[in-house]
């Protein structure tokens, strides 16, 4: 438990740097580290379906789509206020997550990944081929930027707060989930389905509620993505960009609260990052990553977990290392 | 009539090719529970490796396609075994099945930067034209690639069920422990298995690249299909990658024909959700039991 804490003291504290940091920024920097908040958030939720319900989610980035199109939608074309739109995204994928999963679940536990593989291409082919509706390849364009106090946030530097603001507030209700009796059997699930099971856990209540809260999550990133680039083409919301959110969340290290937001790290600023090597940076960026997962297969956090343990050694050597919790929330 | 015929052969022709990768997949899952997900892409890139030969090295087709083979294999079947699947796999599917993924995108930016970002025309290996079979105008070149693969899934097949080292690779394939105990050398067997993919992956890649040129994308379109032929025809077993292949090759072709070719891909995809609902273990797959 005094990790989960420590997890919320972390989150705190970065939110406030976070806050003061990039005030002097320009807009592409700006724009790099809201796109990192919005990735940040569709991890999150793939890292509740993954790595605490042990789901494989291969669409994520069509939630993500499903989102953004919905906000588009709702505040461009039928001047609704963002934060409807928000909701409306939200329960829109948590609706939808439901469907996908009472059958796929149904049966035995790997066919959600396949069920979404095919859910994820459909939402593309329907986003490119249904002109009067999503544009298109074409895409919707001018989505205004959301309001606040009747203020409208057309300054980047506003609209990063903004976004940093609402990836905090869904990272504590994270947050909440997991202390709650709800997250208690989503990690029982995880460490161990059948004892779970035996205690009385309803495992595939759980695991499918698990799911539809990562697709709402999806959904809540789409509605914040829509007004960030305020143009949006069905290209971002292929299967590859769900494989690569799916990359995000174990390169960071599936099951650790703290994961989404090193993973979307990895996936969104590592490449930028890496652009001075120029037209070669997604090959330095795969290479990066592969080499990672061989070093450390639970990712950069545990990488991290990895070096504490070490240190700590090193610092009571005599005492007997003590045994691993496997029940004790990451 | 003819039309049909032709589209029913077209089909069955890619999904020869796509049976093969499938094939390789199942094979690699199988003996060490890897899930390639740079299937496609082992398949894109034999071709790339021919066309750089004969244009850098000036080397003449025959000896860069014999060259190139055994550069693959060797990389992508030995090296890809050590250096990727060794280290991960005690760790489970999933870092496994991520890091294939990272090698997909290595793949694709290597074949791009390193040669060409451009779709290049590869030779066709096949004789190409037409012959009139019942009054229908069939092509030839669709009508060999079909033979070549089922003659490389025959050798496959004699060489599993009828040949000592094929017989102990399925024991590695049913049980490693089994077959340890029994004297099975498992890890040569599971090395065996990787160099197998490899080389159905050439031939895949030679077979399909004169028809949909040779360019460092094409891996998306083929390992995707190759995955849901794996899964339609059963996880389990090669005779069901073999179907699944046929099948989504077939189902893709004609779709594409009298359904609607902006929602060509979405069809097949219809055909694995329907099999998994109806039929989750695949068509021709065993139930996994579950170990508790």
């Amino acid at each position: 438990m005094r990790r989960l804490d420590l997890n919320l003291f972390v989150l705190l504290l970065g939110a406030a740097i976070l806050w003061v940091a990039p005030a002097g920024f320009g807009n592409y920097g700006l724009y790099v580290l809201s796109l990192w908040l919005v990735t940040a958030v569709a991890a999150m939720g793939l890292n509740l379906t993954l790595g605490y319900a042990g789901q494989v989610s291969l669409a994520q980035a069509a939630f993500l789509g499903l989102g953004a199109y919905a906000t588009a939608l709702m505040t461009a074309k039928l001047g609704l206020p963002w934060w409807l739109a928000f909701c409306a995204s939200g329960l829109l994928c948590f609706a939808i997550g439901i469907g996908l999963g009472v059958p796929a679940l149904r049966v035995q536990h790997h066919y959600l990944a396949f069920v979404t593989l095919a859910f994820a291409t459909v939402v593309y082919l329907v986003a490119r081929n249904e002109q009067w509706l999503t544009g298109g390849v074409y895409g919707l364009a001018n989505i205004p930027r959301p309001a606040v106090l009747g203020d409208k946030l057309n300054g980047n530097l506003p609209f990063y707060r903004f976004v940093l603001a609402v990836a905090l507030g869904l990272a504590l209700v994270q947050w909440w989930i997991l202390r709650s009796p709800w997250g208690r059997a989503f990690q029982a699930l995880r460490e161990n389905p059948l004892r779970a099971a035996s205690l009385g856990v309803d495992v595939r209540l759980y695991t499918l509620l698990a799911f539809a809260l990562g697709a709402a999550y999806g959904g809540f990133a789409g509605a914040l993505y829509a007004p960030l680039v305020e143009f949006i083409d069905p290209a971002p919301f292929a299967l590859s960009q769900s494989l690569m959110l799916l990359l995000m969340v174990i390169a960071g290290g599936a099951g650790y609260f703290l994961s989404p937001f090193l993973g979307a790290l990895v996936g969104v600023a590592l490449p930028e990052w890496l652009r001075f090597t120029g037209g070669a940076y997604l090959l330095f960026f795969a290479g990066a990553v592969m080499v990672l997962l061989v070093v450390s297969p639970q990712g950069l956090m545990g990488l991290a977990d990895r070096a504490v343990q070490l240190v700590r050694e090193r610092r009571r050597r005599p005492e007997p290392a003590a045994a691993p919790q496997p029940s004790e929330v990451r | 009539m003819t039309e049909f015929l032709q589209l029913v052969l077209a089909g069955l022709a890619t999904g020869a090719i796509y049976a093969l990768a499938a094939i390789g997949f199942t094979l690699v899952w199988q003996t060490s529970q890897t899930i390639n997900f740079a299937q496609g892409e082992f398949v894109m890139l034999p071709a790339i490796l021919v066309l750089a030969l004969v244009r850098f090295a000036g080397w003449p087709l025959p000896a860069a396609i014999a060259a190139a083979a055994l550069l693959f294999v060797v990389i992508f079947g030995f090296g890809f075994k050590r250096i990727v699947v060794d280290p991960m796999i005690r760790h489970g599917v999933l870092p496994l099945a991520i890091a294939t993924m990272a090698l997909a995108i290595l793949m694709r930016e290597g074949a791009k930067d390193g040669f060409s970002a451009e779709a290049q025309a590869f030779p066709s290996l096949v004789p190409t034209g037409a012959v009139t079979l019942f009054g229908a105008s069939l092509s030839l070149r669709d009508l060999s690639i079909l033979a070549v693969a089922c003659l490389a899934v025959l050798a496959l097949h004699l060489f599993l069920g009828h040949t000592r080292t094929g017989r102990m690779m399925q024991a590695t394939a049913q049980n490693p422990d089994v077959a340890r105990i029994l004297g099975v050398p498992v890890e040569r067997m599971i090395l065996l298995t990787f160099a197998i993919n490899a080389a159905l992956a050439v031939v895949a890649s030679l077979l399909v690249s004169p028809i949909y040129l040779a360019k460092f994308s094409n891996g998306e379109t083929i390992g995707l299909a190759a995955f849901i032929a794996a899964i339609v025809g059963g996880f389990n077993q090669v005779r069901g990658a073999l179907v699944g292949g046929l099948l989504v090759g077939l189902v893709d072709n004609l779709s594409a024909a009298y359904v609607s070719a902006s929602y060509r891909t979405a069809v097949p995809l219809a055909l694995l959700v329907m099999v998994i609902l109806l039929k989750p273990e695949g068509l021709l797959g065993r139930r996994e039991e579950r170990a508790v």
